[in-house]
């Protein structure tokens, strides 16, 4: 069957003087291991996250998202400069700036680096329908969706946590009395886990709903860099005005300023908005929103995707 | 026990009857499954991935029941969807490779496989290049290798020739009909081209308006009303001498169109008889190939008014 002299059919003529000697090595069955759906939704998951920082993609995949990692380490590492060399000079005994603030000063970054990244893993198999070749194998839709919202948000969250473990380093190397510092830094850790989870959730919905690459990072900038300007307007002519509980309502509908305010709230963190919640319904309220945010943008996307034809 | 076994089946969409209670066996080698636009092939090859549910009947694949056992069939069936479904961006090496991870293949053996199967569907050195620049007929050739990946017990083919000139059209059926013959995979492909198909099927089944039309082996087509076109060179006379000598022989053979030889089909000897008298006469035999006619016939006789051969 396989000897290339043979040439019975008119077809293969080209096919076979293509391929050329390899030809003849004949087709092997293969009867390794086959993993199951444990195995494979975590290497579908390491897979996208790797992506997401541009490993195992171009060079130019590599740029954008190394740019603004450095760009977020940067400040920690010379907060951590200050801090080791001039902590006497300067009196200092603790962080120049709290962890929990350090989302809040950089997220440009951030929101820049959700709304580049988010339409490269969720807009991307949709817009191709590369979708259709993962739902015909094995792992299930919701895996799928689950497994790619993952890898997001691990990605975001390595983002905001790489800096502020930098910082906790610091403060150790610094001499900060480890027992507080390493409170606070716990706290702050599961703060930028909650961040991660708001925006990797909103961020990768509004992808899912707009499949063009271009429209689709617009469309998260937008959302999350608009939402966070005008809730902080609001709460700047708030304070000014004694409005106070006008702006703790309004730091609900920014991912940034609601995080914040839940580590507020819950850690005692130092306010990095000018209105935290200051009750304890506030703070609940808080909490309460947070989680929505994180699951109703799961329960969004499920309804997103149980649309997506095969 | 059948590859594909369906009773009964149903797809009812909104508007139409995608598929109106089909009772089709499918066995091993290759099934070509032939049918015009909107006949319902690509409907059946989603149910049979437990992609898109039944309304009514049912169906199994290897055994498996569709509606509850999908997961089992995805590991054990590759697709080869009919729209697009590459991302631009990426290999096909590297497409290939991942898909056969998340068909459950440990990365080593995902990457033997990949290489392997590529050089089976004959892409060479632009494997390595992003799939964005590459032909109509390459792109093709990387969905046939996703869905070989995994070593499938079956593949499905949806209009795996669409878009192709006739040479790459032929090079896709001698692949197609390798896979089924010398990979030992039992293959069922579609075509809304009538006549294509009986080339490289053992069996074919024609469907019209979501109904089986017919399904038979495609030997009982060649012994019914089977004849071979011939077409030979050497001498400008060739023709002539060979259709006296077949005349000879005892076969039933008439001149047609373009100085082709048509011989009828008398059993499974009769091409040997061709090729034997061609070298004994000294002659080269530049084609064979069954008379494409006969599909066709089956849909005259069927009465589909609405199907155009093409
Ligand atoms: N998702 C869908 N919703 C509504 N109608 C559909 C859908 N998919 C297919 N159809 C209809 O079902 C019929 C069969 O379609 P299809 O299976 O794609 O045919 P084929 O693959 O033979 O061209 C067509 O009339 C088509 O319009
Ligand atoms: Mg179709």
């Amino acid at each position: 069957m396989s000897s290339p002299s043979e040439t019975t059919d008119t077809g293969t003529d080209a096919g076979e003087a293509r391929t050329g000697v390899i030809h003849d090595l004949g087709y092997r069955p293969y009867g390794g291991p086959r993993l199951g759906e444990g195995p494979v939704a975590w290497s579908f998951f390491t897979t996208g996250l790797r992506n997401t920082y541009g490993l195992g993609r171009s060079a130019r995949s590599k740029v954008l998202p190394m740019i603004l990692l450095g760009l977020m380490l940067l400040p920690a590492l010379i907060l951590v400069g200050v801090l080791v060399q001039a902590k006497n000079i300067l009196d200092l005994d603790e962080q120049i700036v709290a962890y929990s603030t350090y989302p809040l000063t950089t997220q440009l970054l951030i929101s820049v680096f959700v709304a580049s990244q988010a339409p490269a893993l969720i807009s991307r198999d949709l817009r191709f329908r590369t979708i259709t070749l993962y739902l015909a194998r094995p792992m299930r839709r919701s895996v799928y969706v689950l497994v790619r919202l993952a890898s997001l948000t691990v990605a975001t969250f390595v983002l905001i946590g790489a800096p502020l473990l930098l910082m906790y380093l610091g403060g150790l190397l610094a001499d900060l009395p480890p027992g507080r510092e390493t409170g606070r830094f716990l706290g702050a850790i599961v703060g930028a886990a909650l961040l991660a989870a708001c925006l990797a959730g909103l961020a990768a919905l509004v992808a899912a709903l707009t499949i063009r690459r271009g429209l689709a990072v617009t469309a998260v900038i937008v959302v999350l860099l608009v939402s966070y300007t005008v809730v902080s307007t609001i709460q700047g002519i708030a304070v000014g005005a004694e409005q106070e509980v006008v702006g703790e309502v309004a730091g609900l509908f920014s991912p940034y300023t609601l995080v914040n305010g839940l580590q507020v709230f819950l850690f005692d963190s130092p306010d990095a908005t000018p209105t935290p919640p200051s009750s304890d319904a506030m703070g609940v309220l808080y909490v309460v929103a947070t989680l929505l945010t994180v699951l109703g943008s799961i329960g969004g996307l499920m309804l997103r995707y149980r649309k997506v034809s095969p | 026990m059948g590859v594909i076994e369906t009773s009964g089946l149903t797809k009812q969409y909104p508007r139409v009857t995608a598929l109106d209670h089909l009772d089709v066996t499918v066995g091993e080698g290759v099934t070509g499954l032939v049918g015009a636009n909107g006949a319902g092939k690509s409907t059946l090859i989603k149910i049979l991935l437990g992609l898109v549910p039944a309304t009514s009947g049912s169906a199994t694949v290897l055994g498996h029941d569709v509606a509850t056992d999908g997961g089992r069939i995805r590991a054990l069936v590759g697709y080869m969807p009919e729209h697009d479904c590459l991302p631009a961006d990426v290999s096909a090496s590297d497409l290939v490779v991942h898909m056969g991870q998340m068909s459950g293949l440990p990365y080593a053996a995902a990457r033997e496989r990949a290489s392997d199967v590529l050089r089976h569907v004959g892409l060479a050195e632009e494997r390595y290049r992003p799939i964005g620049g590459y032909s109509t007929g390459m792109k093709q050739r990387a969905k046939l290798a996703q869905a070989l990946v995994h070593d499938p017990r079956l593949v499905l083919l949806d209009e795996p020739t669409n878009g192709l000139d006739p040479s790459s059209r032929d090079d896709m059926l001698a692949l197609v009909r390798r896979i089924g013959r010398e990979f030992g995979i039992a293959v069922l492909v579609t075509s809304h081209l009538l006549g294509e198909l009986e080339r490289v099927s053992d069996h074919v089944v024609v469907l019209d308006g979501g109904r089986l039309l017919r399904s038979s082996a495609t030997t009982d087509f060649l012994h019914a009303t089977g004849s071979l076109l011939i077409e030979v060179q050497g001498r400008p006379d060739a023709d002539r001498l060979l259709g006296q000598a077949l005349v000879d022989a005892g076969l039933v053979a008439r001149p047609a169109d373009g100085n082709l030889i048509e011989v009828e089909v008398r059993d499974e000897t009769t091409p040997d008889v061709v090729r034997d008298l061609t070298v004994d006469l000294g002659l080269g035999l530049v084609r064979m190939q069954e008379r494409h006619h006969r599909i066709e016939d089956v849909f005259r006789e069927g009465g589909a008014g609405s199907v155009q051969p093409v």
